[in-house]
């Protein structure tokens, strides 16, 4: 999508169902999660999913910084989610533009949905995501590494919170959506979901899908959230399990 | 508030320490923490690098794109530098326009780049006065322990020496070729504590400061740019003291940086 003026699509499913990067339909990119690589941030994460790679730090809960925004009955959760000028292939200039802010806006709200603020009134719990490497799904690489980072950081949480698009590819759906398919494909439908509550809390959508296509988009969606929740406690487990915290991924 | 106190506490540990000799960690005063440098961390840059010293860690991509050249400087390209210190790398930073000291750390490692000639801007010139290719250095900070200049010029040296022109994807030329560099500027980092001057300071050490000095060196025996930073002072013999100590670990600097690898 957005690729109005492109020449021509390239072939994104074989015949047999196969992708442009050799995978199944419901097949996960590659995904590599690393806990707590930051040393000055209560906690941090970084995630490695296929050719994407996002760094988040969580502060706090501190004070609230602008002071305005603090509340009397619990604690404020801020996300700044912001990619590296060399991040992209065409030089993205710093600072924030409006993608960002939403994709900002729509993860604080993720996360508000399941941490226990009240827990901490008048404070902040500042999520950070840095984009150093994009290529399709870095909101949901993001949340992820985020969500990865909050339990770091010791946050009380109901849950982690596992994220991924399902897009729509040559009439078929997709799930994890690389770039050639984010800009060529006729739908994409990032989501965070709650396994515990089975409930999502992130919930966008760009394109064409029937009411069929997206409910079975859902089902796909939720089935590889499992997936990744797993790998998200495990980086967790990997973390706890020796002494001494992590190196900063290689 | 009680960051400020176990501050105060911590400033006079480091100096009575460094009063006998001693530094926090157990180096010595000329005594680097361990460097290390990833080379092509980043494939979206035309070229990149991850630079480490001790927990420091800092993210460089270059980004090279056609551009126009500057009136006064028809036959020459455009290089900008600039650093980010993300709210990520340190519970200090905070989201906004760069805090003047983040504005330093670009300008710092900017002039040594551009002091040195590290690349030959002629060399970026496509069409006089019409076409040019223009050089951005990026700098995201992630890790901020403590000396970020010298940790950003690595950084920034590394992806510089190891970046390509885009020459085929912008239509300019059949093949991309590797760009051009032709010296190697390191910046090195001493800070006052007390009578002693010591080499690479940890963030504690960076916070108990009196004056901080940075020398930068190319592989020609050349002082490119210097920084004298903090609030403190320093004598000309120190000063003299301090060139030669950079030039020493300037020459290990270089070979990281042009290699990747740990030291």
């Amino acid at each position: 999508m957005g690729n109005v003026g492109a020449k021509e699509v390239p072939v994104l499913l074989s015949p047999d169902g196969i992708r442009v990067d050799g995978r199944r339909l419901d097949e996960l990119r590659p995904l590599r999660i690393v806990a707590g690589p930051l040393h000055r941030a209560d906690g941090s994460a970084f995630v490695e999913w296929g050719a994407n790679k996002v760094m988040a730090a969580v502060y706090g809960p501190r004070e609230v910084h602008p002071r305005h925004l603090q509340q009397n009955n619990k604690a404020i959760v801020q996300c700044k989610y912001n990619m590296a000028a060399f991040s992209v292939d065409e030089r993205k200039r710093p600072g924030l533009d409006r993608r960002s802010q939403e994709i900002s806006k729509v993860i604080a709200e993720a996360f508000e949905s399941v941490i226990f603020a009240e827990e901490y009134p008048r404070t902040s719990i500042d999520v950070y995501i840095e984009v150093l490497q994009a290529n399709a799904g870095t909101r949901c690489a993001g949340l992820v590494a985020a969500s990865v980072a909050l339990a770091d950081a010791g946050i009380p949480m109901a849950d982690l919170v596992p994220a991924v698009a399902v897009g729509k590819v040559a009439g078929q759906l997709v799930l994890d959506l690389n770039k050639a398919e984010d800009n060529f494909g006729e739908a994409d439908v990032p989501m965070a979901l709650v396994p515990q509550s089975g409930r999502l809390v992130l919930l966008q959508m760009e394109g064409h899908m029937t009411r069929e296509e997206l409910s079975r988009a859902l089902d796909m969606g939720v089935k590889g959230c499992h997936v990744i929740y797993e790998k998200m406690k495990a980086a967790l487990r990997d973390r706890y399990s020796t002494a001494r915290p992590t190196e900063v991924p290689a | 508030m009680s960051e400020e106190i176990t501050a105060d506490i911590l400033t006079t540990h480091i100096l009575d320490l460094a009063a006998n000799g001693k530094r926090m960690d157990g180096r010595g005063a000329d005594e680097y923490r361990p460097i290390s440098v990833e080379i092509g961390f980043v494939t979206t840059a035309d070229g990149s690098a991850l630079a480490r010293i001790g927990d420091t860690a800092v993210l460089s991509g270059i980004k090279l794109e056609p551009g126009k050249p500057f009136p006064d400087t028809p036959n020459a390209g455009v290089l900008t530098t600039n650093a980010e210190l993300i709210p990520l790398s340190s519970p200090t930073f905070e989201p906004g326009p760069p805090q003047p000291w983040a504005i330093e750390v670009s300008r710092v490692v900017d002039r040594a780049i551009r002091a040195a000639e590290a690349v030959d801007l002629t060399k970026l010139c496509v069409t006089p006065g019409e076409k040019t290719w223009v050089c951005y250095v990026d700098i995201h900070v992630l890790d901020h322990s403590g000396n970020l200049i010298d940790a950003a010029m690595l950084a920034a040296l590394a992806a510089l020496h190891h970046a390509t022109l885009p020459s085929k994807r912008f239509g300019i030329g059949e093949a991309d070729t590797p760009l051009d560099v032709q010296h190697s500027p390191v910046e090195c980092t001493f800070v006052r504590l007390g009578d002693a001057i010591v080499v690479d300071p940890a963030f504690e050490e960076e916070r108990a400061a009196q004056g901080r000095l940075t020398v930068a060196t190319d592989e020609t025996g050349r002082i490119v740019a210097m920084q004298k930073g903090l609030v403190g002072a320093f004598s000309p013999d120190d000063v003299r003291a301090t060139v030669e100590r950079a030039f020493h670990h300037g020459e290990r600097l270089r070979a990281v940086a042009r290699k990747g690898g740990t030291l």
